[in-house]
């Protein structure tokens, strides 16, 4: 029994059903975690590109060195590092919290270099349009950059996306309860593991083909220029 | 009493521009009078581009003194390429405005946002405001019917229009043409000369006009200077430089260009 259901593993398709609703409930923090970890990437991601770009030698290379460090650590040992290490110097963070920031952080590295490529490729003829307007550089890049690489960074951080949902379950082991974890702990009571594998592995399956397919339609639907804010 | 002139808006003394190892200006000289509309003609090359792009801050100068209204471009004690911090770069820009070959109209903004955007996050007009004087403004160069379309729909001479109405919606005291009508077919050229020679009748407005167009640029100014190699080499009124060059290299400038 766990979170007060009780499973029945007479057939395979009984065991299913009367296991779909923990999986289930392991597939929201699995969903939670991805969303969090990647409104992360993206923020820290546009940060990460735009400090990298900064006029100040010391910025931008002290900014390229941690992409550079992000991008090449596993994952495992960033989050072994936030979880085990951060505490004894005082800052104890949620395991979903921890995790969510080592999913955004190790995937700001990859945002922050689609970003780039993004803003790279505005004509250099938009920021001098912006700079005879007085805009500011931040104005510049809310205004005019950042609305305008959109529909063209689009599909990278959709791919982005879907490898992230992808590399959740790795989050199980600093004891997030996700999806994955869930089906272990039901595998390991049970002593029959390939039911709840297996749902797992559809599920991703299907969460995947969904990303996949509504980004292809926001891909249809947003104006090619661009999107102006507000 | 004797008459003073007025002093000059802009002001360059002994100013040197360098790319890398290549001088383009070099102890440039050049004043120009509040309200002048100044024509910059000469050979590809020649610093044109690079005078009106350092004064409207899109490129530093190396030596030299350069004075709008009397504001020093260069700080003090200032850092980075400019010598001057973005606050004080920021103020001269408050001042001038630019209107490109290429347009650069933002293409994810209506014709109304192109003109509105600025006046509401710069200036911080309302909404409203803004939009009334973009609306103005557009009837000006012709295209009121034209502000929900994109840059995209439109022609380049109805993107250049929008363009110049997009800088004057700063008020800008300076505004700079850098060869408006060289990308324009040439059917297009006329509406966007016309909008241009308009502006020269303002009295208050300095203008700053790099072109190709000869004729035109007899027409509108009050002053004619023949670039080469990063110096003026000759200027005057333009009938003095159209008709009665008196420099050499003028002579077969504008012999290769009026033929
Ligand atoms: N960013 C740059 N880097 C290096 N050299 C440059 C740069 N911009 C301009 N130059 C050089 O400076 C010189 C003057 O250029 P400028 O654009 O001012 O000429 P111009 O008179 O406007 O010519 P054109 O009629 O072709 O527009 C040219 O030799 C040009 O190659
Ligand atoms: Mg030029």
């Amino acid at each position: 029994m766990m979170y007060g259901f009780t499973w029945d593993t007479a057939t395979p398709l009984t065991y299913a059903w009367s296991i779909l609703p923990i999986i289930l409930i392991g597939l929201t923090v699995t969903l939670k975690a991805a969303a969090a970890g990647f409104a992360i990437a993206l923020v820290l991601g546009l940060v990460f590109a735009m400090l990298r770009r900064s006029r100040w030698r010391s910025v931008s290379w002290t900014t390229a060195c941690v992409v550079e460090f992000l991008r090449d650590t596993p994952l495992l040992v960033q989050l072994f590092f936030l979880y085990y290490v951060l505490p004894e110097y005082g800052l104890t963070l949620p395991a979903f919290l921890t995790g969510a920031l080592a999913l955004g952080l190790q995937y700001s590295a990859y945002t922050s270099e689609v970003y780039r490529g993004g803003i790279e490729a505005v004509p250099r003829g938009q920021w001098e349009a912006a700079t005879a307007l007085n805009m500011t550089r931040m104005q510049t890049y809310r205004d005019i950059v950042v609305p305008q690489i959109v529909p063209r960074i689009l599909p990278a951080m959709g791919n982005y996306m879907v490898a992230m949902i992808k590399e959740t379950p790795v989050l199980s082991v600093i004891t997030v309860l996700d999806m994955m974890a869930l089906a272990n702990m039901i595998g390991e009571r049970t002593f029959e593991y390939l039911v709840p594998l297996t749902m797992v592995g559809l599920i991703f399956l299907i969460l995947t083909l969904i990303c996949s397919a509504g980004l292809h339609r926001l891909q249809k639907v947003l104006p090619k220029a661009g999107i102006p804010l507000r | 009493m004797t008459e003073k002139a007025p002093a000059p808006l802009i002001q360059f003394a002994g100013v040197t521009k360098r790319f890398g190892a290549l001088t383009v200006l070099d102890d440039f000289n050049f004043e120009v009078a509040p309200g002048e509309k100044v024509t910059l003609i000469g050979p590809s090359g020649s610093g044109k581009s690079t005078v009106l792009r350092i004064l409207m801050t899109l490129e530093p100068f190396q030596e030299g003194r350069l004075t709008l209204a009397g504001m020093d471009y260069q700080e003090p004690g200032g850092t980075g390429p400019f010598k001057a911090s973005e606050r004080h770069l920021r103020e001269i820009r408050s001042h001038v405005g630019m209107v490109f070959q290429s347009f650069n109209l933002f293409p994810h903004m209506s014709v109304m946002r192109n003109v509105a955007e600025a006046p509401v996050r710069v200036l911080g007009l309302s909404r409203d405001e803004a939009q009334a004087r973009a609306v103005d403004l557009l009837a000006m160069v012709g295209l009121a019917d034209k502000k929900d379309h994109f840059p995209s729909q439109l022609s380049g001479g109805q993107q250049q229009r929008v363009a110049i109405a997009r800088a004057l919606a700063m008020r800008p005291r300076v505004l700079l043409f850098d060869e408006p009508t060289s990308a324009l077919d040439p059917q297009l050229v006329g509406e966007v000369l016309a909008v241009i020679g308009d502006l020269a009748h303002e009295h208050d407005l300095t203008m700053l006009l790099v072109t190709h167009e000869m004729r035109f640029a007899r027409e509108v100014s009050d002053r004619v200077c023949f670039f080469d190699k990063g110096r003026i080499c000759e200027q005057g009124s333009p009938e003095a430089i159209f008709t009665a060059p008196s420099h050499p290299r003028t002579c077969e400038f504008l012999a290769s260009v009026l033929r």
